[in-house]
């Protein structure tokens, strides 16, 4: 792969006639299982073409693609033609043909045979991951190897050639005796075109698809989201994704433009009395079957659940990669105290408030008891200066840190007129998307400081009380206007506020800043141009990620010493400790061992935990300020 | 008798010949028409002796027969009557005479051939001779005369076992009960027989198998026998048309979400809520031509919904002469009903399903969306697959399939068509779950299936010594301890025995246990609510700061589509049969407090609004939270004054707890145990401790359905010595300190307990707890501050009986001071104040100064209006 040479994988399908009449079979397992063989060699999956960097008309059909992507609804399962009979016209011959990984059926379909096996798969809407930050996308498309099947949009015409062309690699074996087994051919082949002719090409920027977008609405979560979306096509053990999930998906692409002629042609062709009329509104077909070019089909093959979408990371999972695990866990104490001082220097100087964020990146909801999620750490960032528009800066700061971040700026414009929560609208049979329909571990940065005095009306205080309960349960009640359906969540909410903010949180830091007033404006211009490299930025991310993924225990013994502190602070002041104060000493506790690289509580993190909670505690009360917010 | 049409070989046009869609020549039997249009032909047309002849396929002999089929084939199936029944000139009052309705809904264009059990050489074309002399349905194992006998037989002497008085009420429980149901259709006139699938099965396993497997070969069959059983019977009776059968309740329930490929064309029964319903689509059913050159007309049936235009008048023959005349074709009324999914039904993190639901001709409009309905009982034949043809030219390739669908057509030019089908469902028989909502009780709507295994670890649950425990400590394991209040909530879940009391003017007895939690902020209140709204299956969750009285109750809105006034129910009626959580109790508005009087004591919830005046059941256990108005728990105060809540309202709930850190240092090292192993034991661990929350959940759903404990003698006895004890302890110091709403609490509680032990009575055990559960929520909330006595008059009358005797002689003060000032009829609220305070020893507060007036206000002695004190003549 690496002679500058573009390699394919192209995959012919066939079988013999025997085969995929009978479901039991097991030819469908067979081909899975080869493709991820194949895709676990050695940087295989490399070479497979993204959806999300290569333009859509640089992608051959038929051929392995692969997307990066969240779960943004699900469609009602359909039947489709598992196998089927064609007819020759002109000879009267019949050939068993396979529908999977297919739409559109070769010509002359024999309706009457009874070789034709129903079959029935499951539709994804996916959309790229929301709030994807653009140094994760930069990162995706350099590290592929090249672009493999992606091919130069010379021919035009390509599709009428393409099955021409499938055709042809399977008229030999229709000829041959029909086989017992089953018989799969995959060719690999060499593409011939050279890379840096596709490199060229790939410039040319498409001019006809963005103007067809437009009348489009692709359902992305976060406003001004671009990618392609995809309609995937899952065929086995689709119980098992969820809504939300974020995946990689390795699949055979369709684009075959006989979906979109489908659409077009409806209103000419049909009659009133055609009973597939009424089924659909015209809504429903534009949002179930759009243009492919568009939304292009997605034949999975398998699908990588995502744990996270660092691409820094290797993409086994840490357990699987102990020579990365140890090297970054080396480091992890160096890198800390580096992003502790760079994060200090963003916070105006205030070193508690950025060991507390470096905490709050990390964070995750690792497990939930009954109602209640473990391990969430929402932060409310009070004491922000409103000059200089420090939040959108502090932002951006953030944004080059973590993977997929989106910034909620609290105005009452927005939060009157944003739909936060996913609705379905029964017309066109989807799920709306919302901006808390978020993969996990994206940072939720909520802007209080642009929020006014004036009027909330109802959808605003749907979208205060969606926001209140994403931070408190870390769900969301999806809107099926009949009902709501409740969504876990897992999402970093960061509240940035002048005063105490009226949302409520995890905990609250009162920013010290140790600029003074007039010297605010240039420092933070400062932030701004403070460069950091790229590797010392790259440090960073990986250590935010890998800090999250870490398993955590805790012994008997600090068991032990913990209840007795508790019960020990409470003999001296029962006032002064809650349980629920316990409750956030143990999440910072865990949070500030896994910021160290250790796996288990040790004495000394939990009386650091101890102390940071006391100092924020005892600056808390020093700002107490009554703003009808206090619980 | 034979069939004069049938070509050999041409079993069931499968082969791709042209299915020839018949004319129907005006000779046709009266049976395939409704009544209405059958007198309006008779009036317009003479009646033409000319035979009727199959038009387009042309090697067909004359039908000269009198008993020609009106059907596309000679074999056609399902065929109400056999061919001998539609002799002419028969009476109306017969099976013959009554015209049989089509059924859409089993697909009247699925032509699959049928045996003609009279016919002898040319019935063996059609069917394959299976086990001798036995005529089957081409495709199936159904042999028509059998599964006739059978179904008779059964109607004959089906007698339920398992019936109830009030399931059939006014039925001989004795008698064979659909033959009295036949006796009512022939008083009512309401030609629709509803069988019960399962009453079916229990008397014949193998028909039951066959009306699943073919429903459309069966229904048919079954319909025909129904009639003939009918109108034997009953020689003289008139109906619309032919009696329909709908079966229901099949066993094989699916979850939409469970449909595959194998459902398809079975009869299967899927619960669902509906999302959408369309507008009222005719479907024409039979087109009508006329001649345009000799006004000859003819008729054909339109057949996958396709008319076959006869091409040749066959009176003057004429080509392309025939016209469509609209009105005079017959059309029937079809809807299309989108459902979805129940929520219930769902595996958490995924998106609910949705199945589109064809109703035919009277189930038109018999569900709405958006009344939150669940249909249950949809009876469907299949997910049916539709096809279009590739070549839109070539109609006649059109098979007579068992799938009459195939795969979207792409286009056109290119001849490939996408794969996807497109499944619909065909109802046979609704039945909505909570139509009785608005009527009355109706337990088993909701009934959970559960699995004789289920059942079986549920009752060994039970029978455990400790159960009561047990679930009460799996309730919400992350919140510790607060026993008393996890078993007053466990005991709510539950609930009481449902009583009706109507007849004896006393209206419904409430069942539901009310329960309010009041303490400090922070001590998991609102998480304690989030558990049990996330455990019941009807729970509603909603705080008190947010919602609006409009929210909790219901609001008339109008459909912006229909203009139609729609009654959207809220959490309170929502939560009917469920439980209602309501946190931040404290927070709600006065107005919106108010309508929970209502709900909380009658169960009931009255609207009258824009013209809309109705009374809707909201059967409702109320779970509130109330913060103290001042930010923490004052200890010197009373329950009353610390969270300021009516005393009205708190008198509704059956246990007030108050969750209050209790500060000593064993509880402490218990709480940071748990709470250390809380975050950090694994879920395996976690799992061994408790029990399953689908277990729990599964136990109450079981005992509140099937168990409905009474009370035994004992128990009775030991209640009146509670209520007794209750009573005496007031009555010492001059005061009642218990009233008959505690003896019904008492009663719930004690009823509750006897469920969670699954026991069919109410014993002394049961008892016990209720009154020591209540009598430690009463210590909790009830304790007066100042005497340190439980004083139940706290949460009665909102005050305690010191407090109350100070007001009595405040008030006594005042009312002495105004007649004082002897005849000045209106007063300043100021002065007044000033002026008592002067008077007064001990220090009058504006509080205790206002209640004063107010109860003064209450003798009718004077009125307060702003400032002003008026005093009443």
């Amino acid at each position: 792969s690496t002679t500058g040479e573009s390699w394919s994988l192209t995959l012919t399908i066939i079988y013999s006639k025997t085969d995929f009449s009978n479901p039991k079979s097991g030819w469908e397992a067979k081909v899975v299982e080869f493709f991820k063989d194949r895709l676990k060699e050695k940087d295989a999956h490399t070479w497979v073409p993204s959806l999300n960097d290569v333009p859509l008309h640089y992608l051959k059909p038929n051929s392995l693609v692969k997307f990066r992507c969240l779960i943004q609804d699900m469609f009602d399962p359909e039947f489709f033609m598992g196998a089927y009979e064609t007819v020759d016209p002109s000879t009267n011959a019949k050939v068993l043909r396979c529908g999977r990984y297919k739409d559109v059926t070769e010509c002359g379909v024999d309706f009457n045979s009874r070789n034709t096996v129903t079959a029935e798969r499951q539709t994804f809407y996916c959309v790229p991951i929301p709030g994807e930050n653009p140094w994760v996308k930069e990162i995706s498309s350099s590290s592929r190897v090249v672009p493999s099947t992606s091919y130069a949009p010379t021919r035009q015409k390509r599709s009428y050639e393409e099955d021409d062309m499938d055709d042809m690699d399977t008229q030999p074996q229709k000829q041959r005796e029909p086989h017992s087994g089953w018989e799969l051919v995959y060719i690999y082949f060499l593409q011939t075109h050279g890379n840096g002719d596709c490199k060229r090409q790939e410039t040319e920027a498409p001019s006809s698809q963005t103007a067809s977008a437009s009348h489009l609405d692709l359902n992305f979560p976060l406003p001004g989201e671009k990618g392609p979306s995809c309609l995937v096509k899952v065929y086995e053990d689709w119980d098992s994704f969820k809504l939300n999930d974020t995946l990689e998906v390795f699949g055979i692409l369709s684009v075959s433009p006989a979906l979109s002629a489908l659409a077009d042609e409806k209103d000419a062709s049909s009659s009133i009395l055609d009973p597939t009329e009424s089924m659909e509104t015209a809504e429903e077909q534009r949002v179930h079957s759009p243009p492919a070019s568009l939304v292009p089909r997605l034949h999975m093959l398998y699908a990588r659940p995502l744990p996270h979408n660092n691409p820094l990371l290797p993409s086994a999972t840490l357990e699987d990669n102990s020579a990365f695990l140890s090297s970054t866990l080396s480091e992890m104490a160096s890198v800390r105290a580096e992003l502790l001082t760079y994060l200090t220097h963003v916070l105006l100087g205030d070193a508690l408030a950025a060991e507390y964020l470096i905490l709050h990146l990390i964070s995750n909801v690792y497990a939930r008891r009954d109602v209640l999620p473990l391990g969430k750490f929402a932060m409310n960032l009070s004491g922000c200066p409103a000059a200089a528009l420090y939040t959108q800066r502090f932002y951006q700061i953030i944004q080059q840190l973590v993977p997929s971040s989106f910034y909620l700026g609290m105005s009452l414009q927005n939060m009157n007129q944003m739909r936060l929560v996913p609705k379905k609208d029964y017309v066109a049979n989807r799920l709306v998307s919302g901006a808390l329909q978020l993969a996990r571990n994206t940072f939720l940065f909520l802007d209080e400081t642009h929020l006014e005095q004036g009027q909330l009306d109802t959808t605003g205080v749907r979208n205060v009380t969606a926001l209140g309960n994403l931070i408190s349960w870390q769900k969301v009640d999806y809107d099926f206007n009949y009902h709501q359906m409740e969504f876990p969540c897992n999402i970093n909410v960061l509240i940035a506020s002048e005063g105490r903010s009226l949302l409520p949180s995890d905990c609250q830091i009162h920013l010290q800043s140790q600029v003074s007033p007039p010297n605010m404006e240039e420092y933070l211009s400062n932030i701004q141009l403070h460069p950091q490299t790229s590797s010392q930025l790259n440090k960073f991310r990986i250590y935010l990620s890998v800090a999250r993924q870490l398993d955590y225990s805790i012994s008997d013994e600090m068991t032990k010493s913990v209840e007795d502190d508790f019960v020990d602070m409470r003999k001296d002041d029962p006032q002064s400790v809650s349980a629920e104060d316990l409750h956030r000493m143990l999440v910072v506790a865990r949070l500030l061992s896994l910021s160290l690289g250790q796996t288990s509580l040790t004495r000394d993190s939990w009386l650091r935990a101890k102390h940071i909670d006391m100092l924020r505690r005892s600056r808390m009360e020093q700002h107490q300020c009554v703003n009808g917010n206090e619980p | 008798m034979s069939s004069p049409t049938s070509t050999p070989g041409r079993k069931r046009g499968r082969d791709g010949n042209p299915a020839t869609p018949s004319s129907e020549g005006p000779t046709s039997p009266p049976s395939q028409r409704r009544r209405g249009q059958d007198s309006s032909n008779g009036d317009l047309m003479p009646m033409p002796t000319s035979p009727a002849t199959d038009m387009l396929s042309p090697a067909a002999p004359q039908d000269t027969s009198l008993f020609s089929s009106p059907r596309p084939h000679p074999l056609s199936p399902l065929m109400y009557g056999t061919p001998s029944s539609r002799v002419e000139g028969t009476p109306r009052s017969s099976v013959r005479g009554t015209p049989a309705r089509q059924r859409p809904d089993l697909g009247s264009v699925r032509k699959a051939p049928q045996v003609d059990l009279h016919s002898d050489a040319d019935g063996a074309v059609a069917s394959e001779p299976n086990a001798g002399q036995r005529l089957v349905i081409w495709g199936t194992d159904v042999n028509v005369g059998t599964c006739k006998e059978k179904f008779q037989r059964f109607l004959q002497r089906f007698i339920d076992p398992t019936a109830t008085e009030d399931e059939n009420a006014g039925l001989d429980l004795n008698e064979p009960l659909y033959m009295q149901k036949l006796e009512e259709i022939s008083v009512v006139g309401d030609p629709v027989l509803n069988v019960n699938c399962l009453q079916v099965q229990s008397f014949d396993a193998e028909l039951y198998r066959q009306l699943i497997c073919y429903p459309q070969e069966v229904i048919p069959t079954f319909d025909m026998a129904v009639n003939e059983l009918f109108f034997e019977r009953f020689p003289d009776s008139i109906l619309e048309y032919q009696i329909q059968v709908r079966p229901y309740n099949a066993l094989k329930t699916r979850n939409m979400r469970s449909l595959n490929p194998e459902d398809i064309d079975q009869l299967i029964t899927i619960s669902g809520m509906v999302i959408r319903t369309s507008q009222l689509i005719p479907e024409m059913q039979e087109a009508f031509f006329q001649c345009q050159v000799c006004a000859y007309s003819t008729r054909v049936e339109v057949d996958r919904g396709r008319i076959a235009e006869p091409a040749v008048c066959r009176h003057c023959n004429n080509t392309h002469s025939l016209a469509l005349v609209h009105n005079r074709s017959a059309f029937s009324d079809k809807q299309m009903i989108k459902i979805q999914e129940s929520p219930e039904d769902m595996p958490a993190g995924q998106t609910p399903h949705t199945t589109i639901v064809y109703a035919h001709n009277d189930l038109v409009d018999k569900v709405q969306p958006g009344d939150r309905i669940n249909i249950t009982e949809l009876l469907l034949i299949s997910p049916r697959l539709h096809f279009t043809v590739q070549h839109p030219n070539s109609l006649s390739h059109v098979p007579a399939g068992i799938y009459r669908a195939v795969p979207m057509r792409v286009s056109p030019i290119q001849s490939n068509v996408k794969s996807v089908y497109k499944t619909h469902i065909d109802a046979i028989h609704f039945r909505k779950t909570d139509e009785k909502r608005l009527h009355g009780l109706d337990e088993d709507a909701e009934q959970k299936l559960f699995t004789e295994d289920r059942v079986q670890t549920l009752k060994e649950l039970a029978a455990k010594p400790d159960v009561y425990e047990r679930l009460s400590s799996a309730l919400a394991p992350s919140i510790y301890e607060h026993e008393d209040i996890k078993k007053g909530i466990l005991l709510q879940l539950f609930g009481g025995t449902r009583k009706d009391f109507s007849q004896t003017g006393r209206g419904n007895f409430r069942a539901e246990v009310n329960i309010l939690l009041c303490g400090d902020p922070g001590t998991s209140k609102s998480q304690l609510l989030q558990y049990v709204f996330n455990l019941v299956p009807r729970g509603q969750y909603t705080s008190g700061k947010g919602s609006s009285a409009v929210g909790l109750t219901a609001y008339v809105m109008k459909d912006p589509e229909t203009r139609q006034l729609v009654l959207q129910t809220g959490a309170l009626v929502l939560s009917d049969n469920g439980i209602c959580c309501i946190d931040e109790f404290d927070k709600m508005s006065d107005s919106t407090r108010s309508v929970l009087h209502e709900v909380m004591e009658q169960q009931t919830l009255s609207i009258a609004k824009a013209g809309i005046i109705c009374q809707l059941n909201a059967r409702t256990a109320v779970l509130a939270a109330a913060n103290p108005v001042e930010s923490q728990w004052n200890p010197k105060k009373t329950t009353i004054e610390n969270i300021q809540l009516p005393h009205t309202l708190l008198s509704r709930f059956d246990l007030i707890f108050l969750m209050l850190d209790p500060q000593d240092e064993a509880y402490d090292r218990r709480l940071a145990h748990h709470l250390v192993s809380l975050y950090y034991q694994s879920e395996e661990q976690i799992e061994e401790e408790f029990l399953d929350m689908a277990v729990l959940r599964d136990y109450i759903a079981y005992a509140r359905t099937y168990i409905n404990p009474r009370l035994s003698e004992e128990a009775s006895q030991a209640l009146i010595e509670a209520y007794v004890d209750m009573r005496k302890i007031g009555s010492g110091r001059g005061m009642v300190s218990a009233y008959p709403r505690q003896l019904e609490s008492l009663i719930r509680l004690a009823e509750a307990h006897a469920k969670v032990r699954f026991s069919e009575k109410v014993e002394t055990i049961d008892v016990e707890e209720a009154k020591r559960l209540h009598r430690e929520a009463l210590k909790q909330s009830a304790t007066d501050p100042r005497t340190g006595f439980v004083d139940i008059s706290i949460l009665t009358t909102g005050m305690s009986a010191t407090a109350r005797k100070r007001k009595e002689e405040v008030a006594q003060a005042l009312k002495k001071l105004i007649q004082a000032k002897g005849k000045t009829p209106a007063m300043k609220y100021q002065q007044l104040l000033d002026d008592l305070r002067g008077q007064s020893e001990t220090a009058i507060t504006k509080e205790l100064f206002d209640e004063a007036l107010r109860s003064l206000a209450d003798e009718d002695y004077l009125t307060v209006t702003g400032k002003t004190v008026r005093l009443l003549a």
